[in-house]
């Protein structure tokens, strides 16, 4: 945080070996713990959730079935009949990256979204799945796709590279969002209390206006956790359009 | 049990077959755009920034290894570049096209 007058807003980026000596020796850190405890978090809401089974859904079984719910209609809307096949696989995505974005908004916590390395990762694997589905699909035909219909063919050096250029920018795209996203709230988070403490330290009056930058902190607490929500929702309805893509004829 | 007795029973396999035509039925008719809306206009406010740019550095990047492998100085970078702003301009303009909701963002 916050040494003397410099503020040091990226230093909690930084990965760390955690659970002692062990986690020292696999080189363990915190951002593979938080993956396993988002996981747990997930799992654990829908088993919890789901063990009553009542047909006359309590709170938290209620809770669970809307998740269902409103990731399936976002899968079927989007993709069609097809979107069946790979609802769990986007439910899956849009909650672990939910549950990554907001358990890094705890305190002593760790978003592991903020890491280019995962999102990239988790973007990479959407990508290359819309490529595998498009070949399974449409067989030869994805390569037309490279040349849009009825433009002229003369023009075809210039837009065939322009198509693939912006095919493969898709996987950057989707994961420098949701990368930058979380770093920049997560630095600004930082920054504040970062003068919070800077301004506490001028004596009285620095201690009336110190109140300011907390203030100005519960705020973005607000919007972190509505772009936590956007961000795994843009995530997910992204993979659900380029599915759509792919299985389109 | 006496399933037979119960006046439920005879309708039963109607209900059934209703609420599975119902649950058909997405994948004939339109797909329903209402549902958030909000929220995703909202998110396609956040997008148009990164598809431009990650239009951009792909296109840099490419232009770069070319050039890197190749050993040409400067010549893929400077041709991958302006492809790359195309490329970055023509995502937006997926987006925000007149017809990108219904038609999605797909080019083809």
């Amino acid at each position: 945080m916050a040494a003397g007058s410099s503020i040091d807003a990226l230093g909690q980026f930084e990965l760390h070996p955690v659970l002692g000596a062990l986690g020292e020796s696999l080189r363990f850190s915190q951002s593979p713990l938080m993956m396993i405890i988002a996981s747990v978090i997930v799992l654990a809401f829908l088993y919890v959730g789901m063990r009553p089974a009542a047909v006359v859904p309590g709170r938290l079984q209620a809770a669970a079935e809307m998740c269902y719910d409103f990731i399936y209609n976002m899968a079927v809307d989007t993709i069609g009949a097809e979107g069946r096949a790979f609802f769990p696989f986007v439910f899956t995505l849009f909650f672990f990256i939910l549950a990554g974005n907001y358990l890094g908004l705890l305190p002593f916590s760790f978003a592991f979204t903020s890491h280019i390395a995962v999102t990239l990762a988790l973007a990479l694997m959407v990508f290359c799945l819309s490529i595998i589905v498009s070949l399974k699909v449409q067989g030869a035909k994805f390569f037309a796709h490279f040349m849009p219909a009825g433009a002229p063919k003369a023009l075809a050096p210039l837009l065939i590279p322009i198509e693939i250029l912006s095919f493969l920018s898709r996987p950057v795209s989707l994961s420098i969002r949701l990368f930058a996203n979380m770093v920049a709230g997560h630095v600004m988070f930082d920054m504040f209390a970062a003068f919070t403490i800077m301004l506490a330290g001028l004596g009285l009056f620095g201690d009336v206006i110190a109140v300011g930058p907390i203030v100005i902190n519960i705020a973005l607490m607000a919007l972190e956790l509505l772009v936590g929500a956007l961000q795994a929702y843009v995530f997910a309805i992204l993979t659900c359009i380029y599915l759509r893509e792919a299985v389109a004829h | 049990m006496d399933t037979d007795k119960d006046p439920s029973a005879a309708s039963f396999d109607q209900r059934l077959q209703q609420a599975r035509s119902r649950l058909e039925k997405p994948a004939d008719t339109a797909p329903d755009k209402d549902m958030g809306r909000g929220f995703s206009e909202l998110g396609l406010m956040l997008r148009a920034g990164t598809e431009l740019v990650s239009a951009l550095i792909v296109g840099v990047g490419i232009g770069w290894g070319l050039d890197h492998w190749l050993h040409v100085r400067a010549v893929f970078l400077v041709l991958f570049s302006l492809l790359g702003g195309a490329a970055g301009v023509l995502n937006v303009w997926r987006l925000v096209r007149p017809d990108a909701i219904t038609d999605g963002d797909s080019g083809s």
